[in-house]
């Protein structure tokens, strides 16, 4: 592989052209240069920029910041979801404001926080830096994504404000409970509204990133040289094409039927359609057929960024290649492809699924997830481990993710399903998956990055207390979980029988909630003392591996004023260690020797 | 896989032992799992901790650079593969036992979850009826099987009861079918567990076992009420509709479920 150099390669690779401003990038950089370089090439500045602008930078830290703000109000909603379980019979939140809250917690977060941050905040900045792009294939779209997305943000909210309050049926919105008849009001209207909305943002930043991904990486950079990251956004957005169009025309049934009449989800009332006394014309489980068939990939959707996020960062910290690439790339695409062929594992307790087959299928997708989880261990394996806040939360992620898949085995299988499924023991699990994924490793990949983001680094002992409580407060929320549900606590109830023993665990679990909370707003401690007291980053201060750290942090206007050769999926570590290339294999090993050391 | 794990002294790892037989089969591959989960996850736990605690950085050199390794890497696919397809033969030999359905249960029994309550009818007109505020027991003979036909008059509920290690969706648009053959008498408590709106939280009932000679006896005086109070709904738990939720009688006066 290393002997093929694509066409233009050597355009890059002529004398001069490849002197970055800073190559070792540990002292303080000079960003300001190019600061003024990018504002005086690109119009407005302020808000002005922020409204008008096509750059993936600005458009992936608007999708940042707002997904953060979600996930905030989430983690504020879940705190009084928490506070109203721990005594049986609380009387904080009435039953209505209970679902509500628990409705749009789960909208939040799974909506507006965890996949808008992995695919349209951190890929939109990281993926195209990683090509060596200049920016998003289709800029406009991109910017019509993130007002679709703060639109659709904003729409959900306000559910809120109207009479009746916002959605009450849970993030998956059930039929028939989501109709007109069990749920009337606009709250659910603007629920479907919402997620319509987020739903073509979704797609149409799928679009892109295949299309930049596809046709705008730099000479040199062949598919298997691409980071894992750049590889799991790919596949995340083909994931998306697939699942998204499905949830959002889902969605405009539902619409239809709550407005129009259609009973598409609904089992009668289509006497006066028919004129004969005809029943079950529509039928609810086709509303869990089409939910999962977008919520089992979403699941995935929401996952393959954050695995992408580990896989970069484990390397860095681990100053090794990331061990078995190839073997990585083919078990994203594995569980990609398994993902689309397990949305019954939901629905085993409807009685009508095709056990054994979904079964199978979930239990598979532990193969390819083993091998990601084995080749992180050997990434780490025989290397100068260096523990900074983006590696301290990578390890979180590994724990936090072990414990979410063993119990994740236990669920594919029905039997174990039937006596625990809608129960605690599943919103143990699934908690554990998605806080592992989405916030361990999505905050990794904050602090991995964000002296990229600004040209400043975030502090390390805030980071590191962060990360300390947040990884204790997560074992104490949902261990206990696990425990009451295995006693039979159903989920989305706001009350429970107080001689069921069952109280205790759920102070535990709520004491672990407060500790989460609490080291949040460490974070946003953090934010504010580097915005304060910027230390200057440089170009990159991890010594890391990829593209993106070969230019000034914050990458001027169109990212690139020149590239190092790309001869492997680590320009900037060959770059900046010419006598440390990764060690060939196989038939690469017969090339060895035409590898010419760069610099 | 009966023979390999019962009567051993296992613990339970926090499950029900399961009061039928479908739950005790249950248990059983619960018990499975939660070994195999111990000994999988322990052993890639204890290989992380052991990783990080071993190669923390010792000093500035750089580590060689390998990436590679194929015979390790052949190894930890085929071994989780081999694991998987253990446990999915496990998974349907439990399955076909918890999911068979007899060809003559001993009793047939109606079951109608609705916004926020249950109806469990017997043959020969006799029904129990509960809501939030009583919730209502149905009762069943131990030591045989009960067949159950559940569905839904309105949205989604979930037929859950702990101790039967079993729980299964009230859908409205078809009956699901299956059975139980409660191991001994005794009274579990059961919930919906699939949100169905308002007053979800409170939708509780209870299934008491009892011998078969004592149900039969139960179901005579009930059906002989019935015949000779035509109309009337016996063994109507008090306090129903007097003190329930004021929005909870529109939604389950749809008539008799069985014209569905």
């Amino acid at each position: 592989m290393t002997d093929v150099i694509a066409p233009g390669t050597t355009e890059t690779e002529a004398p001069g052209l490849h002197l970055p401003p800073e190559t070792d990038g540990h002292g303080p950089s000079g960003t300001d240069g190019h600061e003024e370089h990018g504002h005086e090439a690109h119009g407005p500045t302020g808000i002005l920029k922020w409204l008008t602008s096509t750059d993936h930078k600005v458009i992936g830290m608007s999708y940042m910041i707002t997904s953060l703000v979600m996930f905030y109000l989430a983690g504020i909603m879940a705190m009084f979801i928490r506070l109203q379980l721990t005594t049986p019979h609380a009387s904080l939140l009435t039953f209505g404001q209970y679902n509500q809250l628990f409705t749009m917690h789960g909208s939040l977060m799974l909506y507006l926080f965890a996949g808008p941050f992995a695919f349209g905040g951190l890929a939109n900045f990281v993926v195209p830096l990683q090509v060596g792009a200049p920016d998003m294939a289709f800029p406009r779209l991109n910017a019509l994504s993130y007002w679709l997305y703060l639109t659709g943000s904003i729409t959900m909210l306000m559910g809120f404000l109207v009479a009746g309050g916002a959605a009450s049926f849970g993030w998956v919105g059930y039929a028939p409970l989501s109709s007109a008849t069990s749920s009337p009001g606009a709250g659910g209207d603007l629920w479907i509204m919402a997620i319509a909305l987020t739903g073509f943002s979704a797609i149409f930043t799928g679009v892109n990133l295949v299309a930049t991904i596809f046709y705008l990486r730099a000479p040199g950079l062949t598919m298997f040289r691409m980071p894992i990251f750049t590889w799991n956004m790919l596949v995340t957005a083909i994931l998306i094409l697939i699942a998204f169009p499905v949830l959002t025309s889902a969605m405009i049934m539902l619409f239809c039927d709550r407005h129009f009449g259609t009973h598409i989800y609904t089992a009668v009332g289509c006497h006066a359609v028919s004129g004969a006394a005809i029943q079950g014309c529509g039928s609810p489980l086709l509303w869990q057929n089409l939910f999962w068939f977008f919520g089992h990939p979403e699941v995935y959707i929401l996952a393959l960024p954050f695995f992408g996020i580990v896989t970069e960062v484990l390397p860095v910290f681990s100053r090794k290649p990331s061990f078995g690439y190839k073997g990585m790339v083919f078990a994203t695409m594995a569980i990609a492809a398994l993902s689309t062929g397990v949305w019954a594992h939901h629905m085993f307790t409807t009685g009508a699924v095709l056990l054994p087959f979904f079964s199978f299928l979930s239990l598979l997708i532990a193969v390819p997830t083993g091998i990601k989880f084995f080749n992180w261990i050997g990434t780490m394996w025989r290397g100068h481990l260096r523990f900074d806040t983006p590696m301290l939360f990578c390890i979180g992620f590994l724990f936090a993710f072990l414990m979410g898949g063993v119990t994740g085995i236990m669920l594919a299988s029905p039997p174990i399903d039937f006596a625990t499924h809608d129960t605690y023991f599943v919103v143990a699990h699934f908690h554990q998956v998605l806080f592992g994924t989405a916030v361990f490793a999505g905050f990794a990949g904050l602090y991995y990055w964000y002296p990229k983001f600004y040209g400043r680094m975030l502090r390390e002992n805030l980071g590191k207390w962060h990360f300390w409580l947040m990884f204790v407060g997560f074992w104490v929320t949902f261990m206990p979980q696990y425990v009451v549900g295995l006693l039979g606590m159903p989920r989305r109830v706001a009350s429970y029988p107080s001689n069921l023993g069952w109280e205790s665990y759920n102070i535990v679990s709520t004491v672990g909630a407060f500790i989460i909370a609490f080291s949040f707003l460490l974070l946003l401690i953090n934010l504010v003392v580097s915005w304060r007291n910027p230390v200057p980053a440089g170009n990159n201060p991890w010594d890391a591996h990829t593209l993106e750290w070969f230019t000034t942090s914050p990458p001027p206007h169109h990212n690139y004023t020149h590239l190092p050769p790309i001869r492997s999926e680590r320009p900037t570590w060959d770059y900046n260690h010419p006598d440390n290339l990764t060690v060939p294999h196989g038939k690469d090993a017969v090339h060895v020797k035409e590898r010419v050391p760069v610099g | 896989m009966a023979l390999l794990f019962t009567g051993c002294t296992l613990p339970t790892f926090g499950g029900y032992k399961g009061s039928t037989s479908q739950g005790r089969t249950e248990f059983h591959l619960w018990q499975g799992f939660f070994i195999t989960g111990i000994v999988v996850g322990g052993l890639v736990f204890l290989l992380i901790v052991w990783t990080v605690f071993r190669y923390r950085k010792s000093s500035d050199a750089i580590p060689v650079q390998s990436q590679y390794h194929t015979l390790t890497e052949i190894i930890y696919t085929a071994v989780p593969i081999v694991i998987v397809l253990v446990l999915f033969v496990f998974t349907v030999l439990a399955e076909n036992n918890v999911d068979a359905v007899a060809t003559n249960p001993a009793t047939e029994i109606h079951v109608y979850a609705f916004q926020w309550g249950w109806e469990f009818k017997y043959p020969g007109g006799v029904k129990i009826i509960g809501q939030t505020t009583q919730a209502p027991t149905v009762v069943i003979p131990a030591n045989e099987t009960v067949r159950i036909d559940l569905k839904s008059l309105d949205v989604l509920h979930g037929f859950y009861v702990p101790a039967f290690n079993f729980s299964r969706y009230a859908s409205p648009d078809y009956y699901t079918t299956f059975d139980l053959n409660a191991l001994h008498t005794g009274t579990y408590r059961g919930q919906c567990t699939q949100l169905c709106g308002l007053y979800h939280s409170l939708m509780f009932f209870n299934v008491k076992a009892v011998t078969p000679a004592q149900y039969d006896q139960w179901l005579h005086a009930q059906q002989a009420l019935v015949r000779s109070q035509p109309g009337s709904v016996p063994k109507l738990p008090s306090g129903v509709n007097s003190s329930a939720p004021a929005i909870s009688t529109n939604s389950h006066s749809g008539g008799d479920p069985s014209s569905d």
